[in-house]
């Protein structure tokens, strides 16, 4: 155990260095990132003014092992636009996105595994018709336009709910809900699978000839073995969710990381960007790897590949 | 004495339907998939056709006609979907926005596609550090945030419908390495292979002959899924309003452009984003419904 975990652990930091060495290196593509910075209207002495500030002027490798290595030490360079240290930029909006991406995996578990339980009961009952059209709906629901239609009918239509902003608790219900449905359809589909092979394995028949009641059957025998790759997935999901939150931060003008980072590629500020993809980056690296090990202690079959 | 008629019908018992009768049958009878498919065909003809069936330029502006509403909710036939805040006809730029979809959709899918595959084929056929290697490279591309990534690089770059296409396609193709691996592995060691490598048959000539033709019914499915998928990001980056720029009339634009109307005009919104959650639906529709036609189990 201790092995794959090491494993695993060498893994992810080599993808981690990796990761940062090309959202390090993707903001270079536009060849010269004091021209961009310096603005359209800028003279050629400027940008040479600005070119030595920032240090373009030095070999990229050389820039890139000076950016690691602050990094590293939890300084990401300022920020071009606020003018203030991009690490304290980010922990100000990290919380809005936690928060967020927390309630969002909560909401999505909360409804697709009960539904997909029932629909793997009741194979083909109405209940299973339901789920499979809200799976299949969400997948191919555009996640902006889905908050939008939400704001009409619930902000502006009933007046339930404030359409934006981040003051209380009532201002997260809807970007929870955009943000879950997106990782809904995923985890029903599995917790169905999950379920129905379960369901059909021989410690279920002996479970049920032994005569225990079906709930019985259902909760300790069978949705504890089936949850457990549903478990590994909402892991992975929810580093998804944390880089998907962008879009939904936008529309419901959610002040969060996500948010942070649309108006930093707005406004070309390079330092915040680079810090952004890397650390959503290290987010989903943080929880597949969590998945990982979680899966590997309650399923030692796994530990193995 | 057998007439020649009863012996056609005992020969038909005998020898059953040819795979590729029982191939139409499984299609026929999937429900999504012929739905999705005939959506699919319809929309792509109106893409296809658009300059002739579109009633009115898609970028013309007129500013005695903006707003108009659509013709059910009070508007006239000039305007069957009534017009933009800057009297654009609608109806056409929808028309027109098909295009742009189905086109990002269809190349950003090539292009992952022919990168996915030639990775993962080569790492389920070679195996070893080849394998270590793709597998290493998949792990890193899921790490980086897709819409973050493409977003920062095409603000960089400028959004043209090229740029957006190339980020797209040079971004989407993890999915076709994790399945085109996991099926080459499954077919290298079967006898058809063993028999090629045995007469000296040359590797490409193996992984395109041998392996490739057992493993394209679950390319053809990851290629429906990534088009929806490419399709769905085009609109969130258009939409963001770092993606395809205006004039040009993409669907998540018009979706965008529609918002700040959104509380007197709801339609604005509404059209341009059911037309593509339609699109999307269709497409995942088929592809659903070609992994339930194409799944060996049900071959039975």
């Amino acid at each position: 155990m201790l092995q794959f975990i090491l494993k695993r652990l060498g893994l992810a930091l080599l993808v981690a260095f990796t990761v940062s060495f090309i959202s390090f290196s993707l903001l270079f593509l536009s060849g010269d990132p004091a021209a961009a910075l310096a603005g359209e209207t800028a003279s050629g002495e400027d940008i040479e003014a600005l070119r030595r500030l920032y240090g373009f002027d030095r070999p990229m490798l050389v820039q890139y092992g000076e950016w690691l290595f602050s990094a590293l030490q939890g300084d990401f360079g300022e920020s071009y636009y606020f003018r203030l240290p991009v690490a304290s930029l980010i922990a100000d909006r990290l919380s809005v996105t936690m928060t967020l991406g927390v309630c969002g995996i909560i909401f999505a578990l909360l409804t697709a595994v009960p539904l997909g339980v029932i629909a793997a009961i009741r194979p083909n009952s109405i209940i299973d018709r339901v789920a499979l059209f809200i799976s299949v709906a969400g997948q191919a629901m555009p996640s902006f336009w889905f908050g939008l239609i939400l704001i009409v009918v619930f902000a502006i239509q009933l007046g339930w709910l404030p359409p934006s902003g981040t003051e209380t608790w009532r201002h997260f219900i809807l970007p929870t809900i955009v943000l879950g449905y997106y990782a809904m359809p995923a985890i029903m589909r599995l917790t169905r699978a999950g379920m129905l092979d379960v369901l059909n394995s021989d410690y279920i028949r002996t479970a049920r000839a032994k005569g225990a009641n079906e709930t019985r059957v259902l909760f300790r025998h069978a949705l504890r073995n089936a949850i457990i790759p549903v478990v590994s997935l909402a892991a992975v999901q929810m580093g998804f969710m944390l880089g998907g939150s962008i879009v939904v931060e936008s529309i419901f003008a959610l002040h969060g990381a996500g948010y942070l980072a649309w108006e930093s590629i707005a406004r070309n500020d390079l330092p915040t960007v680079q810090a952004l993809i890397l650390i959503f980056s290290m987010f989903y690296i943080v929880f597949t790897f969590l998945a990982d090990v979680l899966n590997a202690w309650l399923d030692p079959r796994m530990r193995s590949s | 004495m057998i007439t020649a008629g009863t012996n056609d019908s005992l020969l038909d018992e005998i020898t059953g339907p040819t795979p590729g009768q029982m191939l139409r049958k499984r299609i026929f009878g999937h429900q999504g998939l012929l739905i999705g498919a005939v959506v699919l065909v319809i929309l792509t003809i109106i893409a296809i056709l658009a300059p002739w069936i579109a009633p009115h330029d898609p970028y013309a502006q007129s500013l005695m006609t903006r707003m108009e509403p659509p013709v059910f909710l009070g508007g006239t036939w000039e305007h069957p979907l009534g017009t933009d805040h800057l009297g654009r006809d609608y109806l056409s730029r929808l028309i027109y926005g098909a295009r742009i979809s189905l086109l990002i959709g269809a190349v950003a899918a090539l292009i992952s596609g022919v990168i996915g595959t030639a990775m993962g084929v080569a790492a389920g056929y070679f195996g070893g550090k080849v394998d270590a290697v793709v597998t290493f490279l998949i792990n890193v591309r899921l790490a980086m945030p897709v819409v973050l990534v493409a977003l920062a690089v095409v603000a960089i770059l400028g959004g043209s419908l090229q740029v957006v296409i190339g980020v797209l396609g040079l971004l989407l193709w993890d999915r076709f390495a994790v399945v085109m691996r996991a099926s080459t592995m499954q077919v290298r060691r079967r006898e058809y292979v063993a028999a090629a490598q045995v007469i000296g048959a040359s590797t490409p000539r193996i992984l395109l002959s041998e392996i490739m033709p057992n493993i394209a019914n679950n390319l053809i499915v990851v290629v429906t899924l990534e088009m929806a998928h490419a399709i769905l990001l085009e609109a969130a980056l258009s939409f963001l309003g770092l993606g395809v720029q205006p004039p040009t009339p993409s669907w998540g634009l018009m979706v965008s452009e529609g918002k700040n109307m959104m509380l007197f005009e709801p339609w604005m919104v509404l059209i341009p984003g059911a037309v593509l959650f339609v699109l999307v639906l269709a497409i995942n529709l088929m592809g659903d419904g070609l992994r339930d036609v194409t799944a060996p189990e049900n071959r039975s």
